[in-house]
């Protein structure tokens, strides 16, 4: 099981391995947040994100973990986008921890404010997340987020990315991967949907400013996403964690289908899941079932031209986007999978 | 303790005396020496238990005071002109969330053409931001209404801009009391947040609101702004009790009861204009002066009262709302709409012309308005010959290329430059 | 806190909005019928004392498997384990060894001696005709209702054909008596050396209220050779039993066995341990055609049995026999070529089958035979009121496994049959297809190898070959299982429905949904690794 650490699966060869959300016969210590029966729900239910919604997934995931690591001592600031939009309109609110939200481009400016605040009280037994879509962190709140990252404040950023700005109606970011189809970049022309060799990795942007800690996850693979934030509530400075979030309603894929669609897309090598601490890369998350990239793309309306004879060179270009990850961070064990 | 200082570090020891707990600093001239400063005292530990941030923004300053704010602590940063608009967005949603952060705008005229002298054009973009908007008068002034202003934000639940004329008031030197700390903490208790991020009692701050509450969440932010109307003077004078100083309040009334002619202006060029006034009152001319201290809320009422009696109004202002003419003049019309009283309109100052306002100058134009042959609005010392040449040049010639490199042309900046 | 209108909210809100009404399908946890469950003629619930062993429950799961079956320790060396066959887990990787755990626990059992009770009494006797595997399962069946029983056979043992029929190597014969004598515990009266002739006279004699009949295929099926000279012709079934009774066999020098099935690996594995100088396999079938199971095949030759695919033995000639070469054919047997061999042999033996004695059936008016077996309805009654039959006697496959199942299920209608009311069995569930599952969420674990004995052992004596599984094997194994259909408590469900609608209801107790939240999604069913939720239309 190279993607867990070793204490992560003390009894090896479980039915189930860690990879459910629980397993009773896990100690408790081992066990998933979200399959404690207190786990703190920080975002609950009747919020109004669409049917299978991967950020208000992610979101659950992320700051319940957030919460456990810290004794339920936490603030959040959240970017304007959709993770705001359907928890938080007047009357009522989803969050059941104190939570901010200021502006699309400013979270990370507003988390480092909170953490300066603690910081001048005292308070160091509360911690702060900032948190944001990929559009608030990759673009608008870009150079707040790097100010965060530059003077390394007290904040874990959380950027939960679906690849588009999805509130405003499915438009193109720095996140938008090859070939997609947004409603700024349509599948109509040569090359339809999004251009090949544009956007940015943040994450990687994080990992050049030399911040303690960087790490990218995903909603199919709990127990990772879990350590990953227990793991950065455990160290001070500034923190980045991007968290693989499908978009149903962006991505035309079955709301049914949010997980697996994470899923594939690490195991297909397109989003591979890493650690870094300092600048220096610390970790990676093996490739347990390896797939073509077109098992992922396949089902996603937003790619369904990248499938279609015609445009075979933009499948291609895909591939070989997953087979470079895979080979610049190693994603496949060489000794043939896991033990 | 009376101190020969630097207005931005008369500031900066008035802020620190606050017990600030963030404060972000973002450099723009000319309220950086402020910050400047106050980053030295938290450094040094003169100010304790406080955090200095450096952004990477003005838009980052401010976002980082609405977190400190909201996170309960005493939260102050400055920006002036550029910065300003640079930070608007959040300018606006500070106010919107009720977060009582303290502001110092070290008033600058706004680009393009890019120009880094006094006027009031920052200040004005934010007029209508929801912040209460405090102007003053000289460095003393400035000392002093930062002190009311945390106790006024605070007290409201609304963030406040201190408004003072860059370089006019920023880097002069002057006499100004520094007042104990014993004495400010008398008059600033300490800072009890309406509400507060807090994991012990949490609550959802900055929702989303629609059509069915937008108009009641205005309504009571105007409301709000109506109550200071009250606590500003209030403060004043509470002020006044305990450090024997006239700072703050409403507006300040500068010999212009009975007057037949008031001046109506802001800021610091009262300075110059108290002498200009007073040598005319010497001549028998029936002349005084107004100050507005707070611009937003504006005091209408106040206003109309020490009005209502005179003939005309002459307001001067350092700002222009283009394509409508004098702001302060648009709003004191609004307050004496019921009154016969001729209100003139005169801008002056922009982009920080002439260095300094003379006392010659200033004479003449309140004369013409005393003749009541003001043009509306009327430009104070504006080079007409330039901006016809300019005129009828763009007549002849649809397309005549920059209005602001013509104009340097003309006054022969551009061929000196190019001669060298 | 006063805090300001509507910019600021307070926690717990938005549970004021029921987002359930958006949805279109609604999820339902199910409990789907496992595969191997499906699969296994005892109807053992395996995913559910597999459960209970992942826990270290030995005692629970033991007693699960003794809701359907009282010999565990049995079955864990001599079931054919279908369930294996079916498990969806040798899609994955390979099938669990259910049959070691079920050995395993039953071993457990008799180590720590756990008893089961006897119901109470009621006054109701029933006799059972046979103490095999079909007979004793109804006597203990019975006996947990309360009901009074005799059981009769005409052989020293109990046990019937695993006794007389399934060599020492695979079944100790301790394992046997313990777990018939736990039956004996619980009050069930054995009367052995008891042939009965007349069941109607000896029902009627004894004042049973009812009758089960189970007697096992023990007479042997042979074809005629023709033999000249002296070379002895035995049959499979009796030297099993001489071997069991420690008689003389018959086995020496060079053993031809004739047959492909379990029994004829059977007797030449027998054959190799009571001292042949060889044992030949002569087989009808091609090799890749015998009934045998492949294991036992895989075992016979791994301990130097012959084996002679695809001949018929057509006479024999002093010592020698004479084959005639088969080929394969398109219908169900292979056809004969017209060209002979011969091999020589001390000794052959047939082992082609067995047949069941139906005469004391046969003899009871009402009752229907044909085509060798006991006519028997749904709930196995035969024709004649009050008497019931099961295993080998009746049509069906004739493994122990099946003798099993008929006796309980005989025992369920004949307590039905006594308190005069119809027994009808619950519906049964939909089959879990591994398509059902969500297989990424198991982790991969290779089945662990039961230890098998080495071969040198094997050959000299009647040792048990096949050895225990330890407990943190058995544990282990049991942990390999995908509970098809059967929520297992993995908190999928819980966890990754985006709107916190499914409420956890602590160990044992699994969830439920809060249908004024769920939106209906389908993220729980599509990510429960086990098939145990289904989506279905809402109505509007």
């Amino acid at each position: 099981m190279p993607q867990i650490p070793e204490s992560h699966q003390k009894v090896r060869f479980y039915q189930t391995g860690t990879l459910t959300v629980g397993n009773r016969l896990l100690d408790a210590e081992h066990r998933s947040v979200q399959g404690t029966m207190d786990r703190s729900n920080s975002l609950d239910s009747g919020h109004r994100a669409c049917q299978g919604c991967g950020e208000a997934l992610g979101a659950r995931f992320a700051i319940d973990a957030a919460m456990r690591a810290t004794k339920n001592q936490l603030i959040a600031a959240n970017a304007t986008g959709c993770l705001e939009v359907f928890t938080t309109p007047y009357p009522e609110t989803a969050w059941s921890i104190p939570w901010i939200h200021s502006l699309f481009g400013n979270a990370a400016a507003v988390g480092a404010g909170i953490a300066a605040a603690l910081k001048a009280k005292g308070r160091d037994d509360v911690r702060v997340i900032a948190q944001g879509g990929d559009g608030g962190t990759t673009d608008i709140g870009f150079g707040c987020l790097s100010g965060m990252f530059d003077r390394n404040d007290d904040v874990l950023y959380i950027c939960y990315n679906n690849e588009a700005y999805m509130n405003t109606g499915v438009q193109r970011s720095s996140a938008t991967p090859g070939g997609a189809r947004t409603a700024t970049t349509m599948p109509v022309g040569k090359d339809p949907g999004n251009a090949f060799n544009t956007g940015k990795s943040v994450p990687l942007v994080a990992m050049a400013h030399l911040i303690p800690y960087v790490a990218t996850a995903s909603v199919h693979d709990l127990h990772d996403l879990e350590h990953k934030v227990s793991k950065a509530m455990g160290i001070h400075g500034a923190r980045y964690i991007e968290i693989f979030v499908p978009c149903p309603l962006g991505w035309g894929s079955k709301p049914s289908d949010t997980v697996k669609i994470a899923r594939l897309a690490v195991e297909c090598g397109l989003y591979p899941l890493i650690e870094a601490e300092h600048g220096e890369l610390t970790g990676v998350t093996k490739i347990r079932q390896h797939v073509p990239v077109g098992e992922y793309l396949k089902l996603q309306r937003r790619f369904a031209h990248v499938l279609k004879p015609g445009n075979a060179h933009q499948l291609e270009q895909l591939q070989a986007i997953a087979d470079r990850n895979i080979k610049k961070f190693s994603l496949i064990d060489e000794k043939g999978g896991q033990e | 303790m009376l101190k020969q200082i630097e207005g931005s570090h008369a500031v900066a020891e008035a802020v620190a005396l606050c017990r600030p707990e963030v404060i972000s600093a973002y450099p723009i001239t000319p309220q950086t020496h402020i910050v400047e400063d106050l980053g030295s005292m938290v450094k040094s530990g003169e100010i304790a238990n406080c955090e200095f941030l450096l952004v990477e923004s003005e838009f980052g300053a401010l976002s980082a005071c609405i977190g400190s704010s909201a996170a309960g602590a005493r939260s102050y940063t400055a920006t002036s002109s550029q910065g300003m608009l640079f930070m608007m967005e959040a300018v606006y949603n500070a106010s919107g969330m009720g977060l009582p952060i303290v502001m110092t705008v070290g008033n600058r005229a706004i680009g393009a053409p890019i120009n880094i002298w006094n006027d009031w054009g920052d200040s004005m973009s934010a007029r209508d931001a929801g912040w209460i908007q405090l102007f003053v008068e000289s460095n003393q002034q400035a000392v002093d209404v930062h002190i009311q202003a945390f106790r006024l934000a605070e007290q409201l639940s609304l963030p406040v801009m201190v408004c003072m004329d860059g370089f006019v008031l920023t880097h002069s030197y002057s006499q100004v009391d520094i007042p104990d700390q014993k004495q400010v903490d008398a008059f600033l208790p300490t800072f009890e947040p309406r509400q507060l991020l807090d994991p012990a009692s949490p609550v959802s701050m900055g929702a989303m609101v629609g059509p069915d509450a937008f108009t009641e969440v205005r309504y009571l932010a105007h409301h709000k702004q109506m109550e200071a109307l009250e606590l500003i003077p209030e403060q004043a004078a509470e002020f006044e009790t305990l450090f024997g100083r006239d700072s703050g309040g409403l507006v300040k009334s500068f010999d212009c009861e009975g007057a037949e002619t008031v001046v109506v202006t802001m800021g610091s060029v009262i300075g110059t204009m108290k002498h200009v006034l007073a040598e005319m009152r010497d001549e028998g001319i029936s002349i005084g002066a107004l100050t507005v201290r707070s611009f937003r809320p504006f005091p209408k009422e106040t206003l109309r009262d020490l009005l209502k009696d005179a003939k005309r109004v002459i307001v001067f202002e350092k700002c222009l709302a283009v394509g409508m003419g004098g702001i302060l003049a648009m709003n004191l019309r609004m307050a004496l709409k019921d009154f016969p009283i001729r209100v003139h309109s005169a801008i002056g100052g922009l982009g920080g012309r002439p260095r300094p306002i003379t006392r010659a100058n200033l004479r003449r134009m309140f004369e013409k308005g005393i003749r009541d042959e003001m043009e509306e609005p009327h430009f104070h010392d504006i080079h007409m010959d330039i901006v016809e040449r300019e005129l009828e040049r763009e007549q002849a010639q649809r397309r005549s290329g920059s209005i602001a490199e013509n104009i340097l042309q003309d006054v022969g900046v551009v061929a000196a430059a190019k001669t060298i | 806190m006063k805090t300001p209108f509507a910019i600021t909210l307070d926690v717990g809100s938005s549970l004021l909005n029921k987002t359930g009404s958006w949805r279109n399908e609604r999820p339902v946890y199910l409990d789907r019928l496992p595969p191997c469950n499906h699969a296994c003629p005892a109807g053992e619930n395996i995913q559910q004392w597999l459960y209970l062993t992942e826990e270290g429950r030995y005692e629970e799961a033991w007693r699960q498997i003794m809701d359907d079956n009282p010999f565990p320790a049995v079955m864990g060396r001599v079931c054919y384990h279908p369930c294996e066959t079916h498990c969806n887990r040798g899609q994955l990787d390979e099938a669990v060894g259910i049959n070691a755990v079920e050995r395993f626990l039953g071993d457990q059992a008799l180590i720590n001696e756990w008893q089961v009770e006897a119901g109470a009494p009621t006054g109701k006797r029933v006799m059972i005709v046979g103490a095999g595997p079909s007979g004793l399962t109804a006597a203990y069946h019975l006996r947990r209702i309360g009901h009074a029983v005799t059981v009769y056979d005409a052989s020293p043992q109990a046990g019937g054909m695993v006794r007389y029929g399934i060599p020492k190597y695979r079944m100790p014969r301790e394992k046997l008596r313990a777990e018939v004598a736990r039956i004996e515990r619980m009050g069930a009266e054995l009367q052995l050396n008891t042939r009965i002739d007349d069941v109607v006279a000896a029902r009627d004699e004894g004042k049973f209220d009812a009758v089960f009949l189970s007697i096992g295929a023990q007479l042997p099926k042979r074809v005629d050779i023709e033999v000249n000279g002296e070379l002895p012709v035995l049959d499979a079934v009796s030297v099993l039993r001489n071997t069991e009774l420690e008689e003389p066999t018959g086995m020496r020098g060079h053993v031809v066995v004739y047959g492909g099935g379990n029994t004829a690996m059977d007797v030449a594995r027998s054959g190799v341990r009571l001292g042949a100088k060889s044992v030949t396999a002569v087989v009808f079938e091609a090799r890749e055609h015998m009934p045998a199971h492949e294991f036992e095949v895989k075992e016979a030759r791994e301990e130097g049995v012959e084996l002679v695919c695809l001949r018929a033995i057509r006479e024999v000639n002093g010592e020698q026999v004479t084959l005639e070469k088969m080929v394969p054919s398109e219908g169900r047997w292979p056809q004969p070529t017209g060209q002979f061999e011969t091999i020589s042999a001390d000794v052959v033996v047939q082992a082609l089958g067995q047949n069941v004695d139906t005469g004391l059936a046969e003899a009871i008016s009402g009752i229907k035979v044909a085509e060798g077996a006991v006519q028997v309805g749904t709930d196995m009654q035969t024709g004649s009121p009050g008497i019931f039959a099961g295993g080998d006697m009746i049509p069906s496959e004739r493994t122990v496994t099946t003798s099993i199942g008929h006796a309980k299920k005989a025992a369920r209608h004949i307590d039905a049959y006594l308190r005069g009311v119809s027994y009808s069995p619950a519906e049964k569930h939909e089959v879990v297809s591994h398509d059902m599952l969500n297989t990424w969420y198991y982790s991969d674990a290779p089945r662990t190898v039961r230890p098998m004995l080495s071969v040198m052992r094997r050959q000299s004596g009647f040792a048990e070959i096949v050895g225990n599984i330890d407990q943190e094997n058995a544990t282990f194994e049991a942990r390999r299982c995908m509970s098809c259909g059967n929520c297992f408590e993995c908190d999928n469900c819980y966890g990754v429905c985006p709107d916190n609608a499914v409420k956890k209801l602590g160990p044992g107790n699994r969830f439920e949904f809060k249908y004024d939240y769920c939106k209906g999604c389908g993220l729980c069913a599509s990510e429960c690794p086990c098939g145990a939720i289904k989506m279905i239309p809402e109505e509007i």
